[in-house]
């Protein structure tokens, strides 16, 4: 017997479970969620048994889809005489064998798949789900992962993550929800919901905080992954979302160099550049370009997507084209004044002016008290203009305001080097 | 042979199962490259035993923790290496399963 081959893709199951689950819940009825993820978890620990015995076949998804269409034909035929679930649009099926199988056969064909995964981001995404549901339930239903991940992933206990998805389950039974595409007229307003939620959801990867660096990077490959199954439909791929696509390719493509071997954080002054991922970079030039369409949006994703381009464009820091990023902040904070913006324009402007009135700005934020990079970029302002005394009190401050390992590492770097100077 | 009992976890995320088959994969493909491979087959739960002409019961061994989950078939030299073997590669230790060694007998003929 010659040996099987043993090679699986990177987060196969994930993957392909968010799909089945996306198709199922389209047969049987955004209501029956849970038998959509029965007949999936079925299905892996069938691919399990049979490929760990007799090594994996030729084309693993199509394999795990196939069965997966068995177990869903099974189901729905085993219930046929007593009142099974299925959604309401494919009810008629089960009163005509001759359309019953070439119509499920037709579901599990791979643009009805991607149609279906549209469909269960704007269900996860509805306005009636509160945010932080509307994120566990995506990455539970779309990306595959169990709530005690997902609890990993956010730091909250398994508990909350399951209330969450309480939560969002009872929604769509109390509203309703199905999974459907909004009518026209909608989908500004739920496209929009869906951006945010994803923003979030990318965010949550992208943050320092995280002890675990991998966990960090499947959130952010999972917001950029449906992101892009956003841009494959012509309804909703719009301006924005490439917009939104680009800025996610662009932070992206700078994961691999935020992190020192000890797993310490380097900040992006002094990141090794040559380890930025150039293919990422260029998928972000090419949504970004695509992302400026007539008429002329500016958004706050075109915006965000336009400073990272330029972050992504510069051989060095100093070279950074300061004045640029600091017109971009300009714009951003027209369009949101938050204190956050407000904070990273200050801290642009400390390189393209004078640091006394990067510090003046920066002052005058008043919602980031308890925000440990507001101290930090004071911090580090001071630092700059050599008043190493001022420096270190604002470090300390933020040094117990952060909870991550790194970020107190990083800190206490600081402190200690403002110690040596102050000696 | 070696014969595993239970050890299937079956709320396993997506993930899990995935890391789970992972380390099957990367334990058969050690026994056949040490030429060790014989033969092995999962088995389905569920089965019928059969103890005389008119009777068929379901079992045995139906409970979760003993439910025969496959069987593998390998060259070694003695039990206690297939003991070790088993003690040192079988993936399924943290979810509960066992593992049953058995000497298959040669005859000479």
């Amino acid at each position: 017997m010659s040996p099987p081959i043993h090679q699986t893709v990177d987060h196969l199951f994930r993957h392909e479970s968010g799909k089945l689950v996306a198709v199922l819940s389209k047969l049987l009825g955004l209501q029956h969620l849970e038998t959509a993820h029965d007949i999936v978890q079925d299905t892996l620990l069938q691919a399990i048994c049979t490929w760990t015995y007799h090594g994996l076949p030729d084309n693993p998804s199509a394999w795990l889809n196939k069965v997966a269409k068995n177990k869903a034909i099974d189901y729905l035929r085993r219930g046929k005489n007593f009142r099974v679930n299925i959604s309401p649009e494919y009810s008629y099926l089960l009163k005509s064998e001759y359309i019953f199988t070439p119509t499920i056969n037709q579901l599990f064909e791979e643009d009805e798949i991607q149609d279906s995964q549209l469909r269960m981001i704007f269900a996860c995404c509805h306005p009636s789900i509160p945010v932080q549901s509307q994120i566990a339930l995506a990455l539970k239903t779309l990306c595959g992962l169990s709530s005690s991940e997902i609890a990993k992933a956010f730091l909250v206990s398994e508990e909350t993550i399951n209330k969450r998805i309480y939560r969002a389950k009872e929604k769509i039974r109390n509203e309703k929800i199905e999974l459907e595409l909004p009518a026209f007229d909608e989908l500004p307003t739920r496209l929009e919901a869906v951006l945010k939620s994803l923003y979030l959801l990318f965010n949550e990867g992208y943050n320092s905080s995280h002890p675990d660096q991998l966990i960090r990077e499947d959130l952010c490959e999972d917001a950029v992954r449906l992101a892009y199954l956003l841009t494959l439909h012509q309804k909703t791929n719009t301006s924005k979302v490439k917009a939104l696509l680009a800025l996610f390719c662009f932070q992206t493509s700078r994961l691999g160099a935020r992190l020192d071997d000890r797993g310490n954080i380097i900040l992006l002054k002094y990141q090794d550049r040559s380890k930025w991922y150039q293919p990422l970079i260029q998928k972000g030039y090419y949504y970004m370009d695509a992302a400026i369409t007539e008429p002329f949006e500016t958004s706050v994703y075109h915006l965000e997507a336009a400073i990272a381009s330029l972050h992504a464009s510069a051989k060095n820091f100093e070279e950074t084209n300061w004045k640029g990023i600091y017109f971009l902040y300009e714009q951003l904070y027209n369009i949101q004044p938050t204190p956050i913006i407000a904070m990273n324009k200050a801290i642009a402007s400390s390189y393209v002016y004078d640091k006394h009135f990067a510090l003046e700005q920066l002052n005058q934020i008043k919602e980031l008290e308890n925000y440990y990079l507001y101290h930090t970029s004071i911090g580090e302002v001071y630092y700059e203009l050599n008043n190493k005394a001022e420096a270190k009190k604002y470090y300390e401050k933020a040094l117990q305001l952060t909870t991550s390992k790194q970020e107190q590492q990083l800190l206490q770097n600081k402190i200690e080097n403002c110690l040596q100077t102050l000696q | 042979m070696l014969i595993f009992h239970g050890g299937v976890k079956q709320d396993a995320s997506p993930q899990e199962l995935q890391a789970n088959m992972d380390k099957w994969f990367a334990w058969v493909d050690k026994l056949h490259k040490e030429g060790r491979y014989v033969s092995g087959e999962a088995l389905l739960p569920g089965g019928k035993l059969v103890s005389d002409k008119s009777t068929a019961t379901d079992g045995p061994y139906t409970e979760g923790k003993e439910l025969v989950g496959g069987f593998f078939v390998l060259n070694a030299a003695n039990i206690d290496e297939a003991i070790s073997i088993a003690q040192n590669n079988y993936p399924d230790f943290e979810y509960g399963g066992t593992v049953q060694v058995r000497p298959v007998m040669k005859f000479d003929m």
